[in-house]
């Protein structure tokens, strides 16, 4: 399909191919790397090799000495200068809060903590000159496990978090819970970790401060996902630079997954050193750097008890976590494993008690926060693997306990037991729809078959829900937030009709460039390529929240889409007066105004715009021009919803399992792009996949990153991966008007415990009932021979 | 990642670049497809003053069939050997572990004499240079010598090439009538390297196997035959019961640890299964 389409064809729902694909697959993506800028300098970090260490002394004798070395620069700098420490974005009562400094101060609490950097004439000086400066330390036992960390006894992370617990967080009725437990015909329970994941975005962080004297303005280049909450951050509370004199530019950005969310350390080093020189200072993380400063995604351990009665029905759900938040808190950290992740835990299921017991602790590793799903992932993964642990336990199908616990279509809307309210939801057609794509019946008897021949075929299910379109402001405001997280969206109409878009939303990999450009010309009428999605510089758009938690285009979609709606009445008002006629005897359709029941008298959005801005003729008391801005808050959070079902083939004899068939059904409301839609469902599947089966940070005892590299930390290769089969159902979300719901999480939050639940599945003639991820072939093989006393 | 700074020369013969080696000694690394070398430059591991680049050397890359052996040039690259015709008629278990190495890009880069001479354990080309019994041509200071495979890796990282000395050339007899040949390779998921690799080249001549070498990549300090498995083999009857009993033997000799990758029982496990498949896939071969 072409880039361009015909003015007045439906263009919501269509597959139209991306615009911005051309500059990226051409090499002319502008990434912040590419900016050059004159007189730049290039920063280098030293970091600390320790995990827990005391800073005795500095020396940058010698590498102040290499020619072309500008300055080394330190924390102390850094604090004399008053910058100050970087907080985190979301609070809990009693949280204890480490301070985060972007040079460490003192002491360093996970290796690559950043200590001092070094700002040269080229990036190799900077380099030598950083493997020059010498860091005096007192190494100090560390921890890098959560529940080691807060067993008595551990080393201590920060002085001012006793026994290293940063909150405790509890949602539900846990008397409830009790009581149901007591009375329950059966208890299933079961231990889970999520291991830990690094998001590896394709571009390594970067930033490029250039500070301008003269104006007295400071311009920041950064791999940012929100652009405006950067500037907020870094502006109001570590650099003390007002959103006046401080622009930030986050141009085209190569995937985040979360991690480009966060307000860093280099960031605000560069920028400091910036204004502290009075030269543009560039920083690009090496992928060693990524691998060990980026924030890290997940790491939970959790108990989860499911109680039943005889029919097979929950009746009350406990689930305790302990979440391991590394060394700081970054800006989302504290609400990932806690409303991010406990209010979930109803899932798709109808569970009148629940109780859920967080415990964040401090360890010496990199710090965690928001990763693909952010929480809701973890979520299902609890709440899914458990089913499958119990389906066994009870002796049902898998498939058959979750639907005798799915909420009725006819509960809608539905209090859950942990604080949310789901708006709408019909669980039952999409479980069925997957069982019969995939052929249920069929699948089951294969797998019979084959394990009387010594095949082992698993088939595993996953039946999500998840929050996302972050998020109602009153409501995340009074969970702790301290921003509220509506969009913002400028609809521009230049006099020649063309558009110019200011949205708040950031695009890095979503493809706004084409959906939102597809809203705009199906409200218009004009084509796609008449519209030019401007977003990423808060020099440009009036402000924004950013992308992220699957919100652009419930969020920020409905901002465009009410500015639109704004712009539109105007030009009928326009044209009315035009056409002599009243308002509401005007119609719009096609790219055309005209008179109801006389399409002859007519004008085109075109002339209706030149008359906007001509102004020689328009309705007395009206102002020329012709552009809206609409903040869209929104009145909750939307509910996308869907069963995935995996099949897999374990190779008993090594281990080795092979991922066969992947079959998604989603409810995702009303589809802008299915093309789109798909594809961020399919780098959502193998991200999720890839945890199940591949994935896992390892430090070892002392702190140390054991996979800080893609030679040892095993992302998903193509050649791994089946052709995904997806197909949907469609609820529209009733909060937003385009009735759209987020799809960017959801293949992470849904695969990872569809393909665990399948291997397990494989593995269940072994006696085996449950695995820790990933399911490597050694522990797989370790696990089938053990069960039989070995080999 | 910025490596260390360095002087970069490119020799225009072999004579050149031996004299180059001879000039700088150990502060001078031989630069081929550098898809080794590189990174671990990037990452500052190796910060060698003068690379000397011998991939502009012509027909240091030449493949030529001499009859009884194929000749592989140093500097030819994986994609040109797996791909080339020679090879894959007459040395197809060359052919074949060469298009395992990496991925598309690396085979077009990387060198077969790079990865041979660089000798990582989890190497594909090793395996087969030991399985198809291949022979090493380097050139030094006093001339050339010729080296058996079985007699250039020495240890983790480390073989017969001495200092001032370069690899040239890859000398593969060519296998006989009734031969066959298979590479079974289990990558880690990761790194793409093995986590094991069997390299298989046997003849059956009268329904009994006349010969059979084995080479294992990935589980030890170094690539290694596996001699146990060779011997179990040789002269008997082509079987499936003999391939069984001959991969039991497949850790004779060799001693595993509990690492990361799996344990020591879960390393010997998929040593003994994957000599077995690579068995009997060569086996089939040498029917057809």
């Amino acid at each position: 399909m072409a880039t361009t389409s015909e003015p007045g064809a439906s263009l919501i729902g269509a597959s139209v191919k991306r615009k911005e694909d051309q500059r990226f697959i051409t090499g002319k993506g502008r990434y912040t790397d590419d900016v050059t800028l004159p007189g730049q300098t290039y920063a280098a970090f030293v970091r600390s090799p320790h995990a827990n260490a005391t800073i005795n002394r500095i020396d940058a004798s010698a590498a102040l000495a290499m020619p072309g070395v500008h300055a080394v620069l330190t924390g102390a700098d850094m604090q004399a200068a008053g910058v100050n420490p970087i907080p985190p974005g979301w609070l809990h009562p009693g949280i204890k809060i480490a301070e985060f400094r972007a040079l460490a101060v003192g002491r360093v609490s996970h290796v690559g903590n950043a200590v001092a950097v070094v700002i040269a004439a080229s990036p190799s000086i900077a380099r030598d000159a950083a493997d020059l400066v010498d860091v005096d330390y007192t190494d100090h036992p560390a921890v890098a496990d959560a529940v080691a960390a807060l067993a008595a006894g551990a080393p201590q992370v920060h002085p001012d978090a006793p026994g290293n617990v940063v909150f405790n967080w509890q949602l539900g009725d846990a008397a409830a819970v009790d009581a149901a437990m007591a009375g329950a015909k059966s208890v299933v329970r079961q231990h889970l970790v999520n291991q830990r994941l690094i998001a590896n975005a394709i571009e390594p962080r970067a930033s490029l401060a250039n500070y301008d004297a003269a104006a007295d303005e400071l311009t920041l280049y950064v791999t940012s996902q929100n652009p405006h909450v950067h500037r907020l951050i870094m502006g109001a509370f570590v650099l003390g630079i007002p959103e006046h004199k401080f622009r930030v530019i986050a141009p085209d950005v190569g995937g985040g997954f979360g991690s480009k969310i966060f307000i860093y350390p280099e960031e605000c080093v560069v920028a400091w050193a910036s204004k502290t020189l009075g030269r543009p200072v560039k920083w690009t993380a090496t992928r060693s750097e990524s691998f060990l400063t980026d924030a890290h995604g997940r790491d939970h351990s959790t108990d989860v008890e499911m109680a039943f009665d005889d029919a097979g029905t929950i009746v009350a759900l406990r689930v305790k976590t302990v979440a391991n938040l590394g060394a700081y808190l970054t800006l989302f950290a504290p609400a990932v494993p806690t409303y991010l992740y406990g209010t979930l835990m109803s899932g798709q299921y109808n569970i009148p008690a629940i109780h859920v017991d967080v415990t964040a602790a401090y360890t010496n590793t990199t710090p965690v926060d928001a990763y693909r799903g952010a929480g809701r992932p973890e979520a299902t993964y609890a709440l899914e693997r458990t089913m499958d642990v119990a389906a066994r336990q009870l002796g049902l199908d898998p498939a058959e306990l979750r639907r005798r616990n799915l909420i009725a279509p006819d509960a809608f809307p539905f209090q859950t037991a942990v604080a949310l309210q789901y708006d709408s939801g019909n669980y039952e057609p999409a479980l069925d729809k997957a069982l019969a794509l995939i052929d249920y019946p069929a699948r089951r008897a294969e797998q019979a078959a084959g394990r009387a021949a010594g095949t082992h075929i698993g088939i595993g299910l996953s039946a999500y829900i998840e929050a996302c379109g972050l998020a109602p402001s009153h409501i995340v405001g009074s969970l702790g937030a301290q921003a509220g997280l509506y969009e913002s969206g400028v609809v521009r109409i230049h006099p020649t009709g063309k558009v110019t878009v200011l949205t708040g939303s950031h695009s890095h990999g979503q493809g706004h460039e084409t959906t939102f450009a597809q809203i705009v010309a199906q409200e218009l009428g004009c084509t796609i390529d008449d519209v030019e999605i401007v977003h990423g510089d808060t020099g440009r758009v009036p402000f924004g929240m950013g992308t992220y938690g699957s919100r652009s285009g419930a969020v920020g979609g409905a901002a465009l889409f009410g500015s639109l709606q704004k712009v539109k009445d105007k030009g009928r008002r326009i044209a009315a007066h035009l056409l002599e006629a009243a308002p509401e005897d005007v119609d719009f359709a096609g790219g055309n105004f005209f008179v109801k029941g006389s399409p002859s008298r007519t004008k085109s959005f075109a002339e209706v715009s030149l008359a906007a801005y001509l102004a020689h003729n328009l309705p007395p008391d009206m102002e020329p021009g012709l552009e809206a801005t609409t903040f869209f808050n929104p009145s909750n959070f939307v509910f996308p919803f869907g069963v995935h079902i995996a099949i897999v083939e374990v190779d008993t004899e090594t281990g080795h399992v092979t991922l066969q068939r992947y079959l998604a059904v989603d409810d995702f409301g009303n589809v802008i792009n299915p093309m789109i839609v798909d594809g961020q469902l399919h780098g959502g599947i193998a991200q999720g996949a890839a945890q199940a089966l591949w994935e896992g940070a390892q430090y070892d005892s002392n702190g140390q990153l054991l996979t800080g590299s893609m030679m040892n930390y095993g992302l998903p290769k193509a050649a791994f991966l089946p052709m995904f089969e997806t197909d949907r159902t469609v609820t529209p979300s009733p909060v937003n008007p385009l009735g759209v719901k987020g799809a960017g999480e959801a293949g992470t939050i849904a695969s990872t415990a569809a393909v665990a639940n399948a291997v397990l599945d494989a593995l269940s003639p072994f006696g085996i009932t449950h695995l820790d991820m990933p399911l490597t072939p050694a522990r797989i093989w370790s696990a089938i021979h053990g069960s039989h006393g070995g080999n | 990642m910025y490596p260390s700074s360095f002087d970069y020369h490119a020799a225009g013969s072999v004579q050149e670049a031996l004299a180059l080696l001879a000039q700088y000694g150990d502060d001078a690394k031989l630069l081929a497809g550098g898809h080794s070398l590189i990174p671990v430059m990037k990452l500052r591991f190796a910060a060698p003053a003068h690379l000397i680049d011998i991939g502009r050397i012509p027909a240091l890359s030449a493949i030529s069939d001499g009859g009884a052996n194929v000749h592989v040039g140093a500097t030819a690259r994986h994609a040109d050997v797996a791909a080339s015709p020679i090879v894959r008629t007459r040395v197809p278990l060359l052919a074949e572990v060469t298009a395992h190495i990496g991925d598309p890009l690396i085979r077009n880069m990387g060198t077969i004499g790079g990865s041979i001479a660089h000798a990582d354990p989890a190497a594909d080309l090793p395996a087969a240079m030991l399985a198809l019994g291949a022979s090493l041509v380097l050139a030094g200071p006093s001339g050339t010598r010729t080296v058996a495979a079985d007699d250039f890796f020495t240890d983790v990282f480390t073989t017969a090439l001495q200092p001032g000395e370069m690899l040239t050339e890859v000398v593969v007899p060519v296998p006989g009538a009734g031969s066959g040949a298979a590479y079974e390779k289990l990558p880690d998921p990761a790194s793409g390297y093995a986590i094991v690799g069997i390299a298989v080249q046997l003849q059956v001549r009268d329904g009994a196997i006349a010969s059979v070498r084995v080479g294992m990549t990935g589980l030890g300090p170094m690539p290694m035959r596996l001699a146990g498995v060779e011997s179990a083999l040789a002269g008997t009857a082509a079987s499936t019961a003999a391939i069984a009993a001959a991969a039991a033997r497949a850790g004779d000799g060799l001693s595993f640890d509990d690492d990361v990758r799996g344990s020591a029982a879960y390393k010997l496990n998929i040593a003994r299964v994957y000599v077995r498949r690579a068995l009997v896939r060569a086996m089939a071969a040498s029917a057809g």
